[in-house]
């Protein structure tokens, strides 16, 4: 390193639930490099500092999801965050929201389980042969879902969302605008299944309109644009099969 | 302290490969029990990050005959025909339940699958969505496993050792990063699907996660890795990070230029003719380094470059169909590639050898399977055509699925008291690691000078003296890694154990690909000798071979299955 190289201080969030009975902070002070990421500092801490912190990462190009962190109280991808925008001292915490397995590791098994529940995948009432073929979509019809579909389930939106913090049973921005994207989908026949998923507890009505998610997401995936629609889809399919019960018109 | 669990199969690697291979069980058997271990939750698998598409034939003007020659040529013919064959005629069926499957695969106006021209296929084959493909197979794939219930998810387990018992792979022993307990995961058919081990090297396309373990824990079961010798140096990676460039730039229209604004691909004789920026891989990989080499570089923080020109194509192209190298160019490198031309230069991103496998992902070790890029089906001889990987992974990750759950029928189960034993020393050793403090190397040392010694001695050119270099090297690092000291000793997500299990793993697969390499005095595809420059089918038309043994690796040959096209020189 030479001498006249950068530093930075990195306040880290420590917690090893077999050690500590509560998270405590350690600082670590590192010369940086002006083309880092918050990542590539973590990195260097682990390498060369303090092989016992745990943190999750791997692809470093903002696709895998793997690295969302609080970095100085807001939610981040920090492959993707550069270091320079930051002070010298930089805070680095675990997703907000998440219990915390260790270190900067969350637990992700209810975002799996929230997912697994909006049915993210083509419903048709008759499965297609794949003898009949790609199916037709023009490039209006793709548009219709694209957006939605570009979720890298990094969930920073669960750690930005107000709803989240209060009522941990939410189903929450990113699972929702997921199964949206499906609904959406030309392709896809499951929307009544979905709005029946989407007038349960914990699901659209909960939303706030805080729009917090949609200012972290690191991909623009717009999930409060999704909540609101799929709000909207669940109510008028619920009017809509209120009114088609009391006519009787079956 | 170890956990049991029973299956009827286990797959390892949640990717595309594993994640097909698991859907393709369920479709023959909606109650089998299908376990699906991987160290990281399977929508983080690297297949995330591959960007510019999949091919499969499916145009009027294209044909299984076309997609197989240009595949046996970019192998320069050391493919199996016979797998070739079969994977062509599998692959548009598999693109297309992608497609049911809700892959949003980009469209021509009429609404059918849009194709794109990708290095070394003779018309557009290559299915796509904008450029993020990998990251839309990958979604589309997990989401729709989500679907069955029968798919028991191991995420964040880490396979470590292969069970073996009577001669039939009967499971994996696996850590529960989370906790640090060992499960022993039983089956009565075991698929690898862990993807290759590019993490061998300093500069590299692959994520942190792509370690080899797959092919280390096949290799250490007395299973054949095969023609390890060849890595893939991808033309376009961002000097620095090695983040990848998609071929995509090139397939739409992209320049590659040297210090003098030479589009050198095509105005100077580098074997690939009038295709020029649309060559195979390792020609243009060579053509780089060539053309650094002659001086006509551009010098960078990072060392030598030359430039990927994207301009001419304008915004509104960049935008539709490479938005993603556009968001990468700008966090990455600081370029806009609407503006500015995006430096670049050769990287390591895909290994063609792996765990050897036949056409139908079967290997030697009854009752395991591999598909993806941890396998080497021989579909890939010695360089593998971009586009190519993708559909590999539905392909062959569809046959493991099928034949390991064939196997497991006529299977019976192993003993259970010989697996539990098994898995109780796989435990103790795992444990024993764990914060081990007697030693006096460490990790991030050994895993510094191996990227040095690879890149030293399995680069794009390389000669006796260094592969032996390396070779040599690799030896003596598996011995400093005897000696490594660790200082996390907590049960609970301790990546320090993880990396140093992997590094055990990417010192077995280094410890091949340098030995296999050193074997073969010819150049083919991407291994290229500037001491022995020709391609000698005389002498070196076999798939090489190489077995595990704590003394040192044996090497041996595999013959190439030839029978439809006749190897001929390779020229574009």
């Amino acid at each position: 390193m030479s001498d006249g190289q950068q530093k930075k201080t990195f306040v880290i969030t420590r917690f090893d639930p077999d050690r500590d009975d509560a998270p405590r902070k350690q600082a670590y002070e590192i010369p940086v490099h002006p083309d880092w990421k918050v990542l590539d500092a973590l990195n260097f801490i682990k390498d060369e500092i303090d092989a016992t912190l745990s943190h999750r990462w791997s692809c470093r190009m903002a696709v895998c999801g793997s690295c969302g962190m609080m970095v100085d109280g807001e939610p981040r991808l920090t492959c993707k965050e550069a270091l320079d925008q930051y002070g010298d001292t930089v805070d680095v915490a675990p997703l907000a929201n998440f219990p915390v397995v260790r270190d900067l590791v969350i637990e992700a098994d209810g975002f799996m389980e929230k997912l697994t529940s909006v049915k993210p995948w083509i419903i048709r009432a008759k499965e297609l042969a794949v003898e009949e073929g790609p199916m037709r979509q023009s490039p209006g019809e793709l548009e219709e879902f694209k957006q939605f579909s570009m979720c890298i389930n990094c969930m920073l939106c669960y750690s930005a969302c107000p709803v989240v913090a209060n009522e941990p049973e939410f189903i929450g921005p990113a699972a929702i605008a997921l199964g949206h994207r499906y609904s959406l989908d030309s392709r896809d026949e499951g929307a009544a299944e979905r709005n029946e998923v989407f007038r349960g507890e914990g699901t659209v009505f909960s939303c706030s309109f805080a729009n917090e998610c949609s200012e972290v997401c690191p991909k623009h995936v717009d999930p409060a644009a999704a909540v609101n629609q799929a709000k909207l889809n669940a109510a008028i399919d619920w009017a809509t099969s209120l009114v088609l019960s009391r006519g009787g018109s079956k | 302290m170890i956990e049991v669990t029973r299956h009827d199969i286990v797959i390892v690697g949640g990717g595309a490969a594993g994640l097909r291979a698991a859907i393709a069980a369920c479709e023959i058997d909606s109650n089998a029990s299908i376990a699906l271990v991987s160290k990281v939750y399977p929508m983080r698998s690297h297949t995330v990050s591959a960007e510019g598409g999949a091919a499969a034939v499916a145009r009027d003007d294209d044909n299984f005959e076309m997609h197989g020659y240009d595949t046996v040529k970019g192998s320069d013919f050391l493919g199996d025909q016979d797998v070739i064959k079969y994977f062509v005629e599998q692959a548009p069926r598999e693109l297309t339940l992608l497609e049911h499957w809700g892959c949003p695969w980009s469209r021509n106006e009429d609404g059918t699958v849009a194709t794109r021209a990708f290095g070394g296929m003779s018309t557009k084959r290559t299915w796509y969505a904008t450029d993020k493909v990998g990251f839309h197979m990958l979604h589309a794939l997990f989401q729709h496993s989500l679907r069955f219930d029968n798919i028991v998810r191991y995420d964040e387990h880490f396979a470590t050792k292969l069970l073996v018992d009577g001669g039939v792979v009967r499971g994996v022993a696996a850590l529960d990063i989370r906790s640090g307990i060992v499960r022993v995961v039983l089956g009565r058919a075991v698929i690898m699907a862990t993807g290759g081990a590019g993490k061998i090297f300093p500069f590299t396309t692959n994520g942190n996660i792509k370690t080899g373990d797959g092919m280390a824990l096949a290799y250490r079961a007395g299973v054949a890795l095969k023609d390890m010798e060849f890595i893939q140096y991808h033309p376009t990676g961002l000097p620095g990070t090695g983040i990848l460039i998609t071929e995509a730039t090139r397939g739409e229209g992209g320049y590659v230029i040297n210090s003098e604004g030479e589009r050198f691909l095509a105005t100077r004789d580098y074997g690939v003719g009038t295709k020029a920026e649309l060559g195979p891989r390792d020609m243009i990989s060579r053509a780089i380094i060539q053309e650094i080499e002659a001086g006509r570089g551009i010098s960078g923080p990072y060392g030598e470059y030359v430039h990927l020109d994207l301009r001419h194509l304008g915004e509104q192209k960049i935008v539709a169909r490479l938005p993603m190298v556009r968001e990468i160019s700008k966090i990455y490198i600081g370029v806009d590639p609407v503006h500015e031309p995006i430096p670049i230069r050769p990287v390591v991103h895909y290994m063609m050898g792996g765990i050897d496998t036949d056409i139908t992902a079967g290997t030697s070790l009854p009752g395991l399977y591999a598909a993806g890029e941890c396998a080497s089906a021989s579909l890939n001889g010695s360089n593998r055509l971009g586009s190519n990987s993708l559909t590999e992974c539905l392909v062959f990750g569809a046959s493991a699925g099928q034949n390991a759950m064939a196997f497991a029928r006529g299977s019976s189960e192993g003993s259970e008291q010989a697996l539990r034993r098994e898995g109780e020393e796989e435990a103790a050793r795992i444990v024993a690691l764990r914060g081990k403090q007697k030693g006096g190397e460490k990790l991030a040392r050994i895993r510094a000078d191996l990227h040095k010694a690879m890149e030293s001695g399995c680069g794009v050119y390389r000669s006796a003296e260094t592969m032996n270099e390396t070779a040599r090297t690799v030896a003596q690092l598996k011995g400093r890694y005897a000696d490594v000291a660790l200082e996390d000793s907590s049960a609970v997500f301790n990546t320090e154990l993880v990396a140093a299990l992997e590094m055990g793993n990417m010192l077995d697969v280094a410890e091949a690909v340098a030995n296999s390499a050193a074997s073969r005095d010819e150049s083919r595809g991407a291994h290229t000798r500037r001491d022995m420059p020709n391609r000698d089918d005389q002498n070196f038309l076999y798939h090489t071979l190489c077995h595990f043994d704590p003394a040192g690796p044996r090497l041996g040959k595999k013959e190439v299955t030839l029978g439809h096209w006749e190897p001929e020189e390779r020229k574009y």
